[in-house]
């Protein structure tokens, strides 16, 4: 939601002299109007709860989480799921960029590696968790490896579409100007592409999260996933919705700061 | 005095699918040092592969393109280019951008500050040093970019219709700008326009181009002092010159040069 109003906002026009205050302006109502959904919602989903659905009340899922809280489990779960996210990411994402980029500025290497990645990309990761676990056992290496794939997939592509749309004429500028192959990759294309691996790491993250998730329903001792699994058996839905939430929060935090990474390292671009 | 660029014979053919295309047909040129030539013709005519292949950015299917009397091989430092699309690194600020080449060359960072602020100076930029491109009006941002190209201090310009993505008071203006600009540092320039007016009023020399095969059709000296002003763009030997390159490039009726002297309006063709 809020992520729709913040694109919106810098749709602005750069060049517009008011862009400053209007954007202000602007910003100010979505942001209201996402509040009021917000609240909405959670309005509908309160009198859903009253009105005899199986579901727990609001202030029941608070009071869980501040049980939750308060004994250490869902800091202990958070920091699992946490720790398998950003350790199969940033794998992920360490790996993708440098094969991105050596698969949009080498076509031999782009011919050798894309059947694979064209491949891996029609099976999701979950698909590949059960061959994961009998290969890696039961312990965090096969979690971390189908959130490694699923982060690594999604930003190998975006990566390598960002260096082969690299403008020709920056490339020519730079040879004019005397830069040779070494000084117009890191130079020219690198900060070029920078846009496309950011918003390929986001993908990347959201798929992660999405991938962990399900990782830790099959075969966990700990994490968000585990817990709401092991809330399912005892019916006990608050704990779920405790999960889930989490989840949710958790995974816009990361946005969040990848978006402020976003907006910081490619505040240059002209946006339409 | 040997030719400070020489076009020799080059003829440079594409394959468009199954038929072959001759942008230039045995296109022949010398230009001497510091004369500031212009290229005028229709869509098609070449001209824009001509300066590429002067800049080293393509190379011709025969004949050769020599500068100081040494064939062209890749660009290079001698050779500043400007393009039309202004080609400024989005991501660098606007002094940035007019290091560039100096980086590339090896000059330290008090070097790379002082001849910048320089050349950002000369084209009236000094307010907007540390603004990004995309803060720039289009004739701000080719202003920068022809800072940044006189900054590698080339002996030669190469100017792909640098104004012809500008509006009408902007252009002339900044041809203005540009006479005073080479009036100051004196270079060879090539200036490639589709606008009639502008190749007359920059030129020592305009070189009509005639499409399909591309060659040169015509040579009109304009042998008029410069400084040039707006009495100059005023004047009658303007107007005169002016309507003889405009005959030349509108009413092409399939002839080569070499016989369209005769029914051309101005006697005065010069050939070199």
């Amino acid at each position: 939601m809020a992520v729709i109003s913040e694109q919106t906002a810098r749709g602005a026009k750069p060049r517009d002299r008011a862009g400053g205050r209007s954007r202000a302006r602007v910003g100010g109502l979505p942001l209201l109007l996402n509040a009021v959904s917000v609240g909405l919602g959670i309005a509908v989903w309160w009198a859903l709860a009253l009105a005899g659905l199986k579901l727990p009340t609001p202030p029941e899922v608070v009071a869980q989480a501040i049980t939750l809280i308060g004994n250490g489990t869902l800091g202990k779960d958070v920091l699992a799921s946490l720790t398998r996210v950003l350790i199969g990411f940033a794998l992920g994402t360490a790996a993708a960029v440098p094969v991105g980029f050596l698969m949009g500025w080498y076509a031999v290497v782009r011919g050798l590696v894309e059947p694979w990645i064209q491949f891996f990309r029609t099976v999701p990761p979950l698909a590949i968790i059960p061959l994961a676990i009998v290969l890696m056992g039961i312990g965090e290496a096969p979690k971390i490896f189908v959130i490694f794939l699923a982060a690594f997939l999604a930003c190998v592509i975006s990566t390598f579409q960002g260096v082969v749309n690299v403008d020709r004429t920056l490339i020519n500028a730079a040879r004019v100007l005397g830069a040779k192959d070494a000084g117009i990759f890191a130079r020219v294309v690198v900060p070029a592409s920078t846009p496309f691996i950011l918003v390929g790491m986001r993908v990347g993250l959201g798929s992660a999260w999405a991938t962990l998730v399900a990782a830790e329903l099959i075969a966990a001792q700990q994490g968000l996933g585990f817990r709401m699994q092991n809330a399912q058996l005892y019916y006990d839905l608050p704990t779920i919705f405790v999960g889930l939430i989490s989840i949710g929060i958790l995974g816009l935090l990361m946005d969040r700061v990848l978006l402020m990474a976003e907006r910081k390292l490619t505040g240059w671009q002209e946006r339409r | 005095m040997t030719a400070k660029i020489s076009v020799q014979s080059v003829t440079k053919t594409f394959a468009l699918g199954k038929d072959m295309f001759t942008a230039l047909d045995q296109v022949s040129l010398d230009i001497a040092d510091n004369e500031f030539i212009t290229v005028v013709g229709p869509s098609g005519c070449g001209k824009s592969t001509l300066m590429n292949i002067l800049a080293g950015l393509e190379e011709p299917t025969s004949g050769r393109a020599l500068v100081d009397g040494v064939p062209v091989s890749g660009p290079g430092p001698e050779r500043g280019v400007i393009f039309q699309q202004y080609a400024l690194f989005p991501w660098l600020t606007v002094r940035k951008n007019v290091e560039f080449g100096l980086k590339t060359a090896g000059a330290g960072k008090a070097e790379r500050r002082e001849r910048a602020q320089h050349f950002i100076d000369m084209v009236g930029l000094g307010e907007f040093a540390d603004a990004l491109p995309k803060m720039l009006s289009g004739g701000m941002r080719q202003r920068c970019a022809i800072a940044r190209a006189y900054a590698v201090n080339p002996s030669i310009l190469l100017m792909d219709e640098p104004f012809g993505a500008l509006d009408a008071l902007t252009r002339v203006k900044l041809q203005e700008q540009l006479l005073d600009t080479w009036s100051q540092e004196q270079r060879t320039v090539m200036f490639i326009t589709h606008d009639v007016d502008e190749a007359v009023f920059l030129a020592n020399r305009v070189i009509v181009m005639a499409a399909r095969p591309g060659r040169i059709y015509d040579v009109v000296d304009v042998d008029l002092p410069y400084p040039r002003s707006e009495d100059f763009r005023l004047s009658p030997e303007f107007a005169a010159l002016r309507n003889r390159v405009w005959h030349s490039v509108y009413h092409q009726d399939g002839r080569t040069s070499a016989d369209s002297g005769t029914s051309l309006p101005s006697p005065a063709t010069a050939r070199s």
